[in-house]
C-alpha cells in the first residue's frame, strides 16, 4: 500500500483573530487537529507606557495605568498611587481605604465576569453566557459611572486617597447590587457547573501543575487553580483588607475548570468583602494632605497588590524630581502567559481556544 | 401518465423554490429574534416593523460586497462550491408532502433519496475548504467530512426503525402509518436522528466546521458577496429540509386536528427548527475527537439497540394484531421508558472523553 506522505502545518493564529482577545498571536504547529509546537508571539499592543511614565509627573501616570489592563482599571490605579505612597511616606485617609477596597473588589467581579463569559464563548457557546454576564456587569459599570464619570478607563484614585468622595445614591445602588449578585452566582452555577459538554471540555484539559504554576511565578486564579494558597490579600495585607473576613478559594487539579471555578467562588468571596466593607466605611476625608506636584525623596519602592489577574506590582524609582525616574510594571497575564506552551501542547487546536481563555489575559498589560 | 403532467412539475417546482426562499427569509428572522431573546437582547428591530426586513437588508448589502477570490485559490471549485452546497437542500425539498396529495414527486424510496442527496451538500463545504488555499479552511473541510461519514451511520440507522414499522420507503406512506407521531413510538429514534441531523447541517454544539473562536469562519472564510450569500442562505435551506425531514418522518407530518394540513405541517417544522435554535443559543461546543466519539461510541449502539428493539416489536405485534386493536399502544410505553432509561444508563458510564496526545 502506498504510504501517505503527511507534514505538519503552521496556523499563525493572531494577531487578528476572534479569540485573541485583542494582538496576541499563537504560532501554531498542527499535526492534523494535534497542537506540535506553540510560540507566542507578544508585542503588538506595546505602547511603551513604563517610558512614558518617565516623562509624566507622579499625578499624570495615573491615567496612563489605566490603560494598561483595560477591564480593570481600578486595581490598576490602586497598584500605582499604593507604590508612590510607600515611597513618598504617606498615609491615606481611612474612608479612602475602605473606598478603594470596594472599587477593588467591584472591579474584580466584573473582571471575573468577564473572563468567565469570554471562556464560555471560545468554547463555542454562542454569545448567551457572554451576554448573561453582560446583564451583572453593566450594573457595577453604571455604578462606577456614578463614582467618576467613566465606565471604562476610571481614573479615580490619587496619591493620597480618591479624587473625591462618592455620591449619596452611590451606596443604596451598590447595597441593592450586593444583595442581588449571590443569586446571579447561583444561577450562572446552575446553568454551567453540570453542563456535559462543558465538563468535558474543561475537566483535566489544559492542567497547570502546581510546580510549573510556582516555577513560571503565575499568580491569581491561575495560580490558586493548581492548589498554591496565595493571594496578596491574605498573604501581605495591604490597604484594610487585613479588617474582613474572606476566604481564598482554591483548586485541586489546575484545569481549564478549576480555573473557571476558583473565578465563580472568588466572585461570591468578593460580595462578601463588599458587604462588610459598606458596614465598616467611615466619613471623613478622601483625601491626605499631598503637595500638588510631589517630589518623593530619592529611593525606590515597590507595591503589589491581587488584581483580578493575579499579583499586579509597580516598581516606582525617585531621584527627587517630579517624575518618576523609573516606573516598572509586574503584569500578572504576561506571566501568567508564558505557561501557555506547557499547557496546550499535545491538545487539539480547540483546547488551545480554551486555555488561552481560562487563562484570562487582557493585552494592554501584556505588551504595555 | 399524460401530457399535462409537466403542469404539475412546472407548479411544485415553483412552489417549492418559493415555499423553501421565503421560509429561509423567515428562518434567518426568526434566528436572530430567538436568539436575541435567548441572550437578553431584542435582536433585529430597525429595518421594518419588529425588524422582519432584516434579512433583505443584510441580503443587498452582501450583493453588493466586492466578489474576491484568493490569488492561489483554485477558481472552478472555488466558484461551484457554493451552488454545489445550496442545491441539495432544495432537492431534499421535492420528496417532502407539504399535506396529502402535495408532493412533487412521491418517489417509492423517498427517504433513501433524502439521505443520499442531503450528504451531498458536504461536497461543496469540501470543495470550498480545499478551493479557498487557506489552511483554517482546510481544517474545515476535514473536519466536515469526517463529521458527515460518522453522523450518516446512526441517522440511517435511526430511519431504519421508522422503515420497519411502516414498511414503506415512501415519504406520503410514512405520514399516512403514523397514527400517532412516531416521535413516542420511535423516541430513540427521534433522538438519534435529531442529533444525528444536527451535526449534519453542521448546527451548535456541532458546528465544528465555522467554530468561530477556532478556525474563524471555517470553509466560508475566503467567500464574499453573492457566493458568500449562497453559503449563507445554504445553511439555512438545509436546516428547513432537515426541519422538514424530521417533521415528516417523526412528527405525522402535516397532520393535525383543526387547523388546515399546511399550517400543521409549518408549525411543526418551525419548532424542530425551535429546537434547533434552542440548542444553539445554550450549548458550548464539542471538541472534534469528542464530536467523533460521540457519534461511534453514543449513538452508534444506541441506533442499533433501536433497530433490533423495533424489528422484534413489529414481528410480535404481527401475532398479536388481532387482540391488541389497531395500534401497539404496549409498544408506545415499552419505548418511552427503555429510550429514558438506555439514555440514563448510557450517560453514566459514557464519557466524552478524549484527552491528550504525547507529541
Amino acid at each position: 500500500m502506498m504510504e501517505l506522505k503527511t507534514e505538519p502545518v503552521v496556523i499563525n493564529m493572531g494577531p487578528q483573530h476572534p479569540s485573541t482577545h485583542g494582538v496576541f498571536r499563537m504560532r501554531v504547529t498542527f499535526d492534523g487537529e494535534v497542537i506540535v509546537d506553540m510560540e507566542p508571539v507578544f508585542g503588538y499592543l506595546h505602547r511603551g507606557i513604563e517610558k512614558l511614565a518617565e516623562e509624566r509627573t507622579y499625578t499624570q501616570v495615573i491615567p496612563l495605568t489605566d490603560r494598561l489592563d483595560y477591564v480593570a482599571s481600578m486595581t490598576n490605579n490602586h497598584a500605582y498611587v499604593l507604590a508612590v505612597e510607600r515611597l513618598a511616606g504617606i498615609t491615606v485617609p481611612e474612608r479612602a481605604e475602605y473606598l478603594r477596597v470596594i472599587m477593588d473588589e467591584m472591579m474584580r467581579i466584573s473582571s471575573h465576569l468577564l473572563a468567565v463569559g469570554f471562556l464560555l464563548n471560545d468554547m463555542g457557546a454562542f454569545f448567551t453566557p457572554l451576554m448573561y454576564m453582560f446583564r451583572e456587569r453593566e450594573k457595577l459599570l453604571d455604578l462606577f459611572e456614578m463614582v467618576c464619570g467613566q465606565r471604562l478607563t476610571y481614573n479615580y484614585m490619587r496619591i493620597g486617597g480618591l479624587s473625591h468622595d462618592i455620591p449619596p445614591e452611590f451606596l443604596p445602588a451598590l447595597n441593592r447590587f450586593v444583595q442581588e449578585m449571590p443569586h446571579f452566582i447561583d444561577e450562572y452555577d446552575q446553568l454551567l457547573a453540570e453542563n456535559e459538554i462543558l465538563l468535558a471540555r474543561t475537566k483535566g484539559v489544559g492542567v497547570l501543575s502546581r510546580e510549573l504554576a510556582i516555577n513560571a511565578s503565575a499568580s491569581g486564579p491561575v495560580l490558586r487553580a493548581s492548589g498554591v494558597s496565595w493571594d496578596i490579600r491574605k498573604a501581605d495585607p495591604y490597604s484594610v483588607y487585613d479588617r474582613f473576613k474572606f476566604q481564598v478559594p482554591i483548586g485541586t487539579a489546575g484545569d481549564i475548570y478549576d480555573r473557571y471555578w476558583v473565578r465563580i467562588q472568588e466572585m461570591r468571596h468578593s460580595v462578601r468583602i463588599l458587604e462588610q466593607a459598606i458596614k465598616g466605611l467611615p466619613s471623613g476625608e478622601v483625601m491626605a494632605k499631598v503637595p500638588p506636584l510631589l517630589r518623593p525623596p530619592q529611593g525606590e519602592a515597590y507595591a503589589h497588590i491581587e488584581s483580578p489577574r493575579g499579583e499586579l506590582g509597580f516598581y516606582v524609582v525617585s531621584d527627587n524630581s517630579i517624575a518618576p525616574y523609573r516606573l516598572h510594571i509586574r503584569a500578572p497575564t504576561f506571566i501568567n502567559l508564558t505557561t501557555l506552551r506547557d499547557l496546550v501542547i499535545g491538545w487539539k487546536l480547540a483546547d488551545a481556544v480554551a486555555v488561552f481563555g481560562s487563562i484570562d489575559i487582557v493585552l494592554g498589560e501584556v505588551d504595555r | 401518465m399524460n401530457g399535462w403532467d409537466w403542469i404539475h412539475w412546472l407548479i411544485f417546482v415553483v412552489v417549492i423554490l418559493g415555499f423553501a426562499l421565503s421560509m429561509i427569509i423567515v428562518f434567518i428572522w426568526t434566528e436572530r429574534k430567538v436568539i436575541g431573546r435567548f441572550q437578553l437582547r431584542r435582536g433585529p428591530n430597525r429595518v421594518g416593523p419588529m425588524g422582519v426586513l432584516q434579512a433583505f437588508a443584510d441580503f443587498i448589502k452582501v450583493l453588493t460586497k466586492e466578489d474576491i477570490v484568493p490569488a492561489k485559490a483554485d477558481r472552478w471549485v472555488h466558484l461551484l462550491a457554493p451552488i454545489v452546497a445550496f442545491v441539495p437542500a432544495l432537492l431534499v425539498l421535492a420528496v417532502v408532502p407539504f399535506r396529502d396529495g402535495s408532493i412533487l414527486a412521491d418517489l417509492n424510496i423517498g427517504i433513501l433519496y433524502v439521505v443520499a442527496i442531503g450528504a451531498l451538500g458536504v461536497v461543496g463545504i469540501f470543495m470550498a475548504g480545499w478551493g479557498s488555499n487557506n489552511k483554517y479552511s482546510l481544517i474545515s473541510a476535514m473536519r466536515t467530512a469526517a463529521q458527515v461519514v460518522s453522523y450518516e451511520v446512526p441517522v440511517v440507522l435511526s430511519i431504519v426503525g421508522v422503515i420497519l414499522i411502516t414498511g414503506s420507503l415512501s415519504m406520503v406512506t410514512i405520514v399516512h402509518e403514523q397514527q400517532v407521531p412516531f416521535i413516542l413510538l420511535q423516541p430513540l429514534g427521534f433522538l438519534i436522528f435529531f442529533l444525528g441531523t444536527t451535526a449534519e447541517i453542521n448546527r451548535s454544539p456541532f458546528d465544528l466546521l465555522e467554530a468561530e473562536s477556532e478556525i474563524v469562519a471555517g470553509f466560508h472564510i475566503e467567500y464574499s458577496g453573492m457566493k458568500f450569500a449562497l453559503f449563507y442562505l445554504g445553511e439555512y435551506a438545509h436546516a428547513v429540509a432537515a426541519s422538514a425531514v424530521i417533521t415528516t418522518l417523526f412528527l405525522s407530518g402535516w397532520k393535525g386536528p383543526v387547523l388546515p394540513p399546511v399550517l400543521w405541517f409549518l408549525i411543526k417544522v418551525g419548532f424542530v427548527f425551535w429546537l434547533f435554535l434552542w440548542m444553539r443559543s445554550t450549548l458550548p461546543r464539542l471538541r472534534v475527537d469528542q464530536l467523533m466519539g460521540f457519534a461511534w461510541k453514543f449513538l452508534l449502539p444506541l441506533a442499533l439497540f433501536n433497530v433490533f428493539l423495533t424489528g422484534a416489536e413489529v414481528l410480535l405485534w404481527e401475532e398479536k394484531m388481532a387482540s391488541w386493536g389497531n395500534f401497539p399502544w404496549p409498544f408506545l410505553f415499552l419505548n418511552l421508558a427503555l429510550a429514558g432509561g438506555l439514555i440514563v444508563l448510557w450517560s453514566k458510564f459514557f464519557r466524552l472523553g478524549g484527552g491528550r496526545v504525547e507529541v
